[in-house]
């Protein structure tokens, strides 16, 4: 069975997101004091064969942990779904 | 002395280091493709500075799983030598045979520019023939070498004196202004607690030979030869 994964990685709080700085810096010029605290990291999807969702969540980790984020600097989290066809 | 120097796609600061090698120290050196497992019987394994993989996902998370790199983590937990520049440094901590990480400048931008730096721990075989105080002017070429680790990562690191070189202005003085990354500590290299694996962001190679106007970097190097021969007459 076919999942799709949608996963979020995230620069850990405590670390200064010197992206999300830079564009929340920006909004004001925008005209958007409004918004602020941004912060910026990375979607992404893929699909993972597994013959039951728990499987394909455990694949899912592992690929997370090892490769799609690095746990010193980032936390990720994400929501698996059967692939639409 | 035989070194390896790994390319993987994207390195783009590996025949410099081969250069600095060969025709400077005049040490057999060979080059070690990433797709290969082969070490070719190197003492000293370099992992050149680049943008491996294009630096995709984040700088040395796709080159950690190379499978060269199976190879080069086997022969460090044996004891092996190994030292990354700049993305090596990167690939190194991303394979976990460094404590930390290396994160965006704090400044966001890429930095290209002569630096400073000062050795801190004179008894290691990258810096054993660098003068106590004296500030080195290395080039650095990054976007990604602000250096962090958590409080007892660090603590480790400095009970141990794996700090080996920190960003410093041209008089020695560890000052804010001199960091250009806003590396924490203003840390620039650091070792395992083993010693035998290394990473520095600044690039030694590109400051080695006499006739580029800056031999700075050359200590580095005539450091590994020299504690080389230490062991090699016990």
């Amino acid at each position: 069975m076919k999942f799709t994964a949608e996963i979020n990685v995230m620069p850990l709080k405590a670390l200064l997101d010197p992206q999300g700085k830079a564009v929340s810096g920006s909004m004001k010029n925008l005209g958007l004091p409004e918004i602020t605290d941004v912060r910026i990291g990375k979607h992404v999807t893929l699909v993972v064969d597994a013959p039951t969702s728990e499987s394909a969540n455990e694949k899912v980790n592992v690929a997370c942990k090892k490769l799609l984020s690095n746990p010193i600097i980032e936390g990720y989290e994400f929501t698996l779904h059967p692939k639409e066809n | 002395m035989k070194f390896g120097v790994v390319v993987f796609p994207g390195s783009n600061c590996d025949r410099d280091t081969v250069y600095v090698l060969q025709k400077i120290l005049k040490q057999e050196t060979v080059v070690l493709w990433h797709k290969d497992r082969d070490l070719q019987n190197c003492d000293f394994i370099i992992l050149p500075g680049g943008f491996s993989y294009g630096d995709y996902l984040r700088s040395g998370a796709i080159a950690r799983f190379s499978p060269i790199m199976e190879s080069v983590i086997e022969f460090a937990n044996k004891g092996g030598f190994v030292f990354g520049i700049c993305n090596g440094f990167q690939v190194l901590c991303e394979a976990g045979l460094l404590p930390g990480a290396l994160l965006h400048n704090e400044t966001r931008k890429f930095i290209c520019r002569n630096i400073y730096i000062r050795a801190e721990n004179f008894n290691t075989p990258i810096t054993n023939l660098i003068q106590p105080n004296k500030a080195l002017k290395i080039p650095i070429a990054h976007g990604e070498g602000n250096y962090m680790a958590d409080e007892a990562t660090l603590q480790n690191l400095k009970n141990n004196k794996q700090i080996l070189f920190r960003y410093c202005d041209e008089n020695g003085n560890i000052t804010t202004e001199s960091n250009p990354n806003g590396a924490i500590d203003n840390i620039a290299g650091i070792c395992n607690d083993t010693f035998n694996v290394f990473g520095l962001m600044p690039h030694p190679e590109r400051a080695s030979d006499e006739e580029l106007g800056n031999s700075d970097g050359r200590g580095v190097f005539d450091s590994i030869l020299k504690w080389d021969n230490k062991f090699a007459t016990i």
